[in-house]
């Protein structure tokens, strides 16, 4: 069974046809990237997965199980979390708070208004640990809306990892970053995915090939290749449509 | 110990321990305070000033678990509070009539459930929307409210309202509540255990989660929270404690008339929040604080308090927009590094500049509406126990030269404050990075 199957998918907006049929499938437990020039649809097709959107047509799986048309949050609640390409974080919030809450909905205290939440151990603890590997623990008292562009970045990983989620959807995690920052970016999402299944939208094809177990490559809104990475480099297809254009 | 559970236990270490005791002393005072304030006035003036502060002050905070703490604005938060002051009376009623066994102190919570049950009807229409959309609804459900109140004459009592005696139900340690300072115990009490509450509240999952939730209304949806519901449960708990300051301004009064639910209401509760600042848990206990006060006391020296008051809030919109609360932070790291004395001259030269121009400022205005809508009573008036003639020049020329000159004169001070804060501030960062 796939840890998140799309079968058939489009998304129109108005008369334009933004995603056109999109079959895909991702294995439970791999690394997923996501390539394909600008405009692709690759952002929007994170948003139909991951219920910001709507699809027209067709129908979402996560695990076997079909989310179509779901509510963003009742999609995370069945184990599904997500990164934006624009930092999405909440700016007037300590990057403490940020963390954790993105934490207490998956540590069952949902709506809870008779829990003291700094005397919740479980909490503090899954928070200091997330906010340690996202190397934020010395900020947390600041406002995450002062933090610095690549710090606001690891955060926006750290709310979206938070919760636990089985399945992670990264979108352009390294964009706007240093190579140095990119690199760290890097190394932090490989520990944080582990045991985890990854989709990840990403730029850099040093990233690509070094992070995935397998690639697809979305063109004009279809997906025209999902492979290993050494067959998608190899592609004459993939090569004509994107790499080609691109190099 | 492993790190993720030292800081777990952050708060039990020994500085820890001490910022706790700090925390529940806090409490302490302010429950000692409250019910010792009544030994230090005697005057039964102050006990009708203290009860209505300590409604208010129940009312302002419960608007701002919407507008701080959900970053919702609300025009028509006076709905929960007059359906609650309105239910309390006809329980009153009903009660004195079938002379049950349910004292007065309960009477309250009663208001709370009627403005729970109120915030839970109307909320879950209203808060499926946020911001503008949101803001409008609430209007627009004041409104309605309030013109019922003046069809449905069973319920509301049309124009006279409804009337009640706090004193004909049981009674418990032979306490009548016909005395004022009974009733501002009872309020006092209500008070405490609401603020209490409403801080409680701010330091719950469902507290931050509002917080969140006004921060960026998309990203809680992506952890797993209806934001949506956050925000309706935001608003029915903000409509209990709206009822239970209703429930109390009706015990208080004895009366319940359609102005309670009105837009004015809504209006008065939205400044103080604002004039005291939304930002911090403490700023709407100030703003109902101040605008109490000016409420009583502004209307007993001029006829055109409201004008003030509208300055005042336009002031504030425009030179603190976070409010008392916001400036008194302002100054808590200078007060941390004890240099906030540095700041005193600088701020009683400016004070001085302000306090002309207001006086000049107050001037034309007393002069102006005398001239205005008091023609019947000829030209002669008073101004600071000063009596003149409107139709001279004289005053006019005065006022002139104080607001222009004191405008003048702040403006000299001002760079003195800033010079003032700046040094204080340099001083506070040395002591700050010596220690």
């Amino acid at each position: 069974m796939s840890a998140i199957e799309l079968s058939g998918v489009t998304k129109n907006f108005g008369r334009t046809e933004i995603i056109r049929g999109v079959d895909l499938s991702v294995r439970v437990g791999e690394r997923h990237a996501m390539i394909g020039p600008n405009g692709a649809g690759k952002s929007t097709l994170f948003n139909l997965i991951s219920g910001r959107l709507r699809p027209t047509a067709g129908a979402i799986r996560l695990r076997g199980e079909e989310i179509t048309g779901l509510r963003p949050y009742e999609i995370n609640r069945r184990g599904l979390s997500r990164s934006f390409q624009v930092t999405n974080i909440f700016p007037r919030l300590s990057v403490w708070e940020n963390v954790r809450c993105a934490v207490l909905w998956s540590m069952g205290y949902k709506y809870s208004f008779w829990h003291n939440i700094d005397s919740l151990a479980d909490v503090s603890e899954r928070t200091e640990l997330i906010l340690r590997q996202i190397n934020l623990l010395d900020r947390r008292h600041f406002p995450a809306g002062v933090l610095t562009y690549a710090e606001q970045r690891a955060l926006e990983i750290g709310i979206t990892v938070g919760g636990g989620a089985e399945f992670i959807l990264l979108d352009e995690p390294t964009a706007g970053m240093s190579r140095a920052e990119a690199e760290h970016a890097v190394a932090l999402i490989r520990k944080l995915s582990e045991g985890r299944t990854l989709l990840i939208i990403e730029h850099d094809m040093s990233v690509v090939f070094n992070l995935a177990d397998r690639i697809s490559v979305l063109v004009y809104g279809k997906i025209i290749a999902s492979d290993e990475p050494a067959k998608i480099k190899s592609s004459r297809a993939v090569q004509e449509a994107y790499l080609g254009t691109a190099a | 110990m492993s790190e993720g559970a030292q800081t777990a236990s952050m708060g039990r270490s020994a500085s820890g321990i001490l910022a706790t005791a700090l925390r529940y002393a806090a409490w302490v005072v302010l429950a000692a305070l409250v019910l010792t304030l009544p030994k230090m006035f005697t005057s039964s003036f102050a006990f009708t000033l203290l009860s209505l502060m300590g409604i208010s002050i129940i009312f302002a905070l419960s608007y701002n678990m919407l507008l701080g703490q959900t970053g919702m604005l609300s025009f028509g938060h006076a709905v929960y509070y007059g359906l609650g002051g309105f239910i309390v009376v006809h329980a009153m009623n009903t009660i004195t009539k079938n002379s049950l066994p349910i004292p007065l102190p309960l009477m309250p919570l009663v208001g709370g459930v009627a403005g729970l049950f109120f915030g839970i009807v109307f909320g879950s229409v209203s808060t499926r929307r946020g911001g503008t959309a949101f803001a409008m609804i609430s209007l627009g459900l004041g409104e309605l409210v309030a013109s019922s109140a003046l069809i449905l004459r069973s319920f509301f009592g049309g124009e006279e309202g409804i009337t009640t005696n706090r004193t004909k139900l049981l009674r418990i340690f032979d306490w009548s509540f016909g005395p004022q300072t009974q009733v501002y115990y009872l309020i006092a009490i209500w008070c405490f255990i609401c603020v209490l509450a409403m801080y409680a509240l701010t330091r719950t999952p469902l507290g931050r989660m509002c917080n969140a939730v006004r921060d960026n209304f998309e990203r809680a949806e992506f952890v797993g929270y209806n934001p949506q519901f956050v925000r309706f449960l935001a608003f029915s708990l903000s409509g209990f404690f709206a009822g239970i300051a209703g429930g109390l301004a009706a015990i208080n009064f004895e009366i319940v008339n359609s102005s309670y639910v009105g837009a004015e209401q809504s209006g008065t509760v939205l400044l103080a929040a604002y004039i005291g600042g939304v930002g911090f848990f403490s700023g709407p206990i100030i703003g109902a604080i101040l605008v109490t006060w000016l409420q009583v006391m502004l209307s007993d020296i001029t006829e055109v308090w409201q004008l003030y008051f509208g300055l005042l809030f336009v002031g504030m919109v425009m030179f603190a927009p976070f409010g008392i609360s916001g400036l008194l932070m302002m100054h808590a790291p200078l007060w941390h590094a004890r240099v906030l004395w540095r700041l005193v001259p600088a701020y009683l030269l400016a004070l001085a500049a302000g306090l002309v121009m207001l006086t000049g400022v107050s001037l034309l205005i007393e002069m102006a509406h005398h001239l205005s809508t008091k023609t019947s009573e000829g030209p002669m008036m008073s101004f600071m126990h000063v009596p003149f003639s409107v139709h001279s020049f004289l005053p006019w020329l005065v006022a002139a030269v104080l607001v222009i000159g004191g405008y003048f004169f702040f403006r000299l001070t001002w760079p003195h404050v800033e010079g003032a804060w700046h040094t204080a501030l340099m001083k506070a960062r040395e002591h700050g990075s010596a220690a």
